[in-house]
């Protein structure tokens, strides 16, 4: 036995990193929901805050919101993804959206929602397009879009971002399964292209793809900056309005809040439950198509579809962030103008100087969190491999506890625990906090792929006379290149876009590209938000850059290794 | 409800706070202390002009007393109160987070009840003889004292602003305003309550709308149906007329401003006087902008910033106060270009420089002159407010 540190308990540290602040943060949020709540004496238990709850008149139609948004936002998603790769794979069309997808993904989900506010809206840039010569309207017409009370346009802001990560974990995933060949079989036995995908590759590719859903499914239901800036406040989403009683001085409030947070927490788990149930329902019917044969079922107009559907979430995203370069340099720009009146450089001069410096520190915070992410990540799974240990359903469950507990709900409890162990708000106790969301993207996109590796490789290495450590940094590792540094271009994004954790631990004394965006959203001053959308972009954008060009460069002699 | 507040304010009291700060009758010893020390000034973060004005005053602070000032951007003041009441409940009494605060009204009131705050400083302060005490409200916020706890720095008073391509006659009351957004319907609207801009909009139209608005300087009772029953009748008739027929509203003051440049509304409520100079100044308005205030006068408070019981750079964060108390200062806030704030200051309290300085300013095409805008109407209770929100959010925060 090699002498040296052994692996065999990182798992458990990872699970402790991980867990242990989700935890004692919920038990900060389930001792207020029943009424303890130390802070202001209050120490009876009692379900008087859950009463509190259901009266307040918006709880039904917030709670329907959070579902249907929920549901709806991941079904399109998903459909979206597989019309994509099912009627484009293998074309030149599908290489040109893999290349947008970085720049589609790296653009933060609280910039691309304004982008796309910005376009939809009845004042917004296609109706300006079109009016006042095709449409006639002189002022905008007074039609609820954006923010309606259905949530759709807040869908729709969800989709434009889900479909790109979906894509992603596709693309991961699709490497690992012998796509191409199964997709060529098919089409010789005279299947149309995007049903043969569906009935000989889909499958396999949801398993491995189940887990994003489920947190693109999670993700939906219980957004903050999404909802803020797409969806309704007559009433919001039950995330938004835990986020507004937390933020009241009256310290009964947080009760509620509490209670909300609970219930939304067990709507989420509910939801997920539902989807697992429906997937069993479509397996069954889907196996009932396949044994049926149908050789093609609207081929043509399913890859019609999916392409136009993916053109429109790529536009979509696309034209929202160009809009917010023209509005960062904009001078005044009002209805029904296309284009500003006159351009002024005042915006990024005036915050320039900020925006370096809070760049250096999500930057920073950034690579920090991520690099103990994928240190973690990759040792846990190494021991996996090694000690033979096998994650139950219950560890894959507790991986999602913090993706899938809204933010809003344990943070708070959190933001004590951190207090009471004395640790002082400011750099490590942000990474720290960060660390808790990256680690589950990263494990999340890097456990399949790492998984799915041929261990039969590792056996020949083996008998050619490596140790194990040599079989994981010679020849693992090279080969699982691109999922890794995908993940950590997951990571990566993933931190640049934490708002509440920073405010929250970091006391206010770092501030990030987020949290300075958030703050700007508050004030609406558009100029300023695509300074630092733009500026978000960028910072998010480099790594899912090297994520796609790394391996193309560092393997350009080895095609299997390059590929997904 | 009731009960649970004051229970939670009495565990409070029972606390002790820091005494490590220094006495702010010792100024001498307060600038000293100051010198190298770091002030976190939590202060909304939404507004452009004013994130810049807090950078001049980071500059001018670090420039002559050697404090570094870093600006927290909030998006609700209520943010900053929960860190402080979340430090104080894990026994973090020495060097918190937060060193200053700009706040007022129901937050100010919350955090002095629950002993929260550091003081009295405001009138140990130098330039605390400049300040206009007789004629400017800044000794109580809301009807409730301030007891030194808070120091002035900016006077808000309620104006509307309107596109005079679309509407170019002032509107004299409520019951105008009422008539010309049923007439126009979809172009008016106003900030959706709790926030504070959305609730003064509330208490403007009931001040507006009452013959006797002395009942609301008292907390309110038994009488709250009684008093607010014209306010009701009013909104029921308006919120049908208003800007999405009342089913969605702009989360802040400021993006009725966009709302007005996109074109989609022609009235807005303002807390400044120079907002809309100051925002035609930074292309957020067209230039046919203008202000207006109703017939009866308009609501006004002051802002205020006030120091954290725990805060470690008490004496540097009292330094700041004093600067922003300056004659420079006031002067810099109140040009439109830069912020278009009110002044605290009594004009005979200065030197005829600074005095001249004040009277050169160019207030702004779009600011109303003070004789145009009259007095400022007290506010009510801060009691109201929270009813009124509530209520609000009970009638109309979910649209049918």
């Amino acid at each position: 036995m090699r002498r040296g540190i052994s692996i065999r308990w990182l798992p458990l540290l990872t699970v402790l990193a991980m867990l242990g602040p989700v935890v004692a943060g919920l038990l900060g949020t389930i001792a207020p929901a029943f009424g303890y709540l130390p802070a202001a004496n209050m120490t009876e238990r009692t379900v008087a805050p859950f009463v509190d709850l259901f009266r307040w008149g918006g709880f039904p139609h917030a709670v329907m919101l959070s579902v249907t948004t929920g549901f709806l936002a991941t079904s399109l998603s998903l459909l979206i993804t597989v019309l994509i790769i099912a009627g484009w794979h293998g074309t030149r069309a599908f290489n040109l959206i893999r290349r947008l997808l970085s720049p589609l993904l790296s653009v933060p989900h609280a910039a691309s929602a304004f982008g796309i506010a910005f376009l939809i809206t009845p004042s917004g840039w296609v109706a300006r397009a079109f009016s006042p010569w095709l449409t006639g309207w002189e002022r905008p017409p007074d039609v609820l879009i954006v923010q309606d009370h259905w949530g759709l346009a807040m869908v729709v802001g969800l989709v434009a971002k889900e479909v790109p990560f979906l894509l992603l974990m596709s693309l991961a995933a699709l490497g690992q399964v012998n796509a191409k060949s199964s997709a060529t079989i098919a089409a010789a036995l005279g299947y149309g292209r995007v049903t043969g995908w569906l009935k000989t590759v889909f499958p396999r590719v949801y398993a491995q793809i189940r887990l994003p859903v489920y947190v693109v499914l999670a993700y939906s239901m219980s957004t903050v900056d999404v909802a803020i800036v797409l969806g309704p406040n007559t009433p919001p989403t039950l995330s938004v309005q835990i986020v507004k009683w937390m933020s009241d001085p009256d310290l009964a409030m947080r009760l509620e809040a509490a209670a909300a947070a609970l219930v939304q927490l067990l709507l989420v788990i509910g939801a997920l439950i539902w989807w697992r149930g429906g997937e069993i329902v479509v397996g069954i019917l889907g196996a009932k198509w396949v044994m049926r044969g149908t050789r093609s079922f609207g081929d043509n107009a399913l890859r019609v579809v999916g392409l136009g559907a993916g053109v429109l979430v790529c536009t979509g995203v696309l034209l929202g962030l160009v809009s917010l370069g023209v509005w960062s340099v904009a001078g005044l720009w009002s209805y029904p103008d296309v284009l500003p009146d006159s351009l002024s450089a005042r915006s990024w001069s005036r915050h320039w100087g900020n925006i370096f410096d809070t760049g250096i520190t999500t930057l920073l915070i950034a690579v920090c969190a991520t690099f103990i992410a994928v240190l973690l990540t990759l040792g846990c799974l190494e021991a996996e491999y090694r000690f033979d240990f096998t994650m139950s359903e219950r560890g894959v469950f507790l991986l999602y506890l913090p993706l899938m507990v809204p933010q809003t709900a344990f943070l708070p409890g959190l933001q004590t625990l951190m207090l009471s162990a004395g640790l002082k708000s400011g750099f490590v106790p942000v990474v720290l906090a960060h660390l808790v969301f990256v680690l589950p993207y990263v494990f999340l996109s890097l456990s399949d792929p790492f998984r799915a590796w041929d261990v039969r490789f590792g056996t020949i290495a083996a008998a050619l006379g490596r140790s194990a450590n040599g079989v994981f940094w010679r020849v693992r590792l090279p080969m699982l290149l691109a999922p890794v540094l995908t993940a950590v271009a997951v990571g990566f994004a993933a931190s640049v876009g934490q708002y509440l954790p920073t405010l929250l631990v970091g006391g206010g004394r770092l501030s990030t590209l987020t949290t300075e965006a958030v703050a700007l959203a508050a004030g609406g001053d558009r100029r300023a938000i695509g300074v630092y959308g733009l500026a978000q972009t960028v910072a998010a954008i480099l790594p899912f850059a090297a994520a796609l060009l790394l391996p193309q460069i560092i393997w350009r002699n080895r095609r299997g290794l390059s590929d997904a | 409800m009731n009960i649970l507040r004051t229970t939670a304010l009495a565990f409070c009291a029972l606390s002790t706070t820091a005494t490590a700060q220094t006495d702010p009758e010792n100024w001498d010893a307060v600038t000293a202390a100051a010198n190298g020390q770091t002030v976190y000034w939590n202060a909304w973060g939404g507004s452009t002009q004013t994130n810049d004005f807090i950078a001049w005053v980071g500059d001018r602070v670090s420039e002559d007393y050697g404090v570094t000032l870093e600006h927290v951007k909030l998006s609700d003041t209520a943010d900053a109160v929960s860190r402080v009441l979340a430090e104080k409940s894990a026994g973090q009494n020495d060097d918190g987070a937060i060193d200053m605060i700009w706040i007022n009204g129901a937050n100010f009131a919350a955090m002095k009840d629950a002993n929260l705050l550091f003081g009295p400083f405001a009138e140990s302060l130098p330039n605390w003889a400049l300040v206009d005490v007789q004629g400017k409200s800044v000794q109580s916020d809301f009807t409730v004292p301030t007891d030194g706890m808070e120091s002035p720095w900016a006077m808000a008073q309620v104006v509307f602003i309107h596109d005079t391509a679309d509407l170019a006659a002032p509107l004299g009351s409520m019951e105008a305003i009422l008539e010309w957004s049923s007439a126009n319907p979809g172009r008016f609207t106003f900030p959706q309550p709790p926030d504070f801009l959305g609730t003064t909009f509330l208490k403007q139209a009931l001040i507006d709308l009452l013959d006797d608005t002395t009942v609301l300087s008292a907390p309110v009772g038994d009488n709250y149906d009684e008093v607010t029953a014209p306010l009701w009748d009013f909104m029921d008739a308006l919120t049908p007329t208003l800007w999405r027929q009342g089913k969605a509203y702009p989360q802040t003051g400021p993006r009725q401003l966009q709302l007005i440049a996109d074109n989609e509304v022609d009235l807005a409520i303002s807390f400044s006087p120079g907002e809309a100079s100051a925002a035609i100044a930074n292309f957020q308005l067209p230039d046919t902008a203008r202000t207006f205030v109703l017939d009866k006068g308009t609501l006004g408070n002051a802002s205020f910033v006030a120091i954290p019981y725990n805060s470690g750079s008490s004496e540097g964060a009292m330094v700041v106060a004093n600067f922003l108390m300056s004659a420079e200062a006031q002067t810099r806030a109140q040009n439109p270009d830069i912020l278009g704030y009110g002044t605290v200051l009594n004009m005979d309290a200065l030197s005829t420089n600074e005095r001249a300085a004040f009277d050169a300013l160019d207030l702004g095409i779009a600011t109303l002159s003070p004789a145009e805008l009259g007095t400022a109407l007290p506010e009510p209770h801060p009691s109201w407010a929270t009813r009124l929100a509530d209520d609000w959010a009970a009638r109309y925060g979910v649209a049918q």
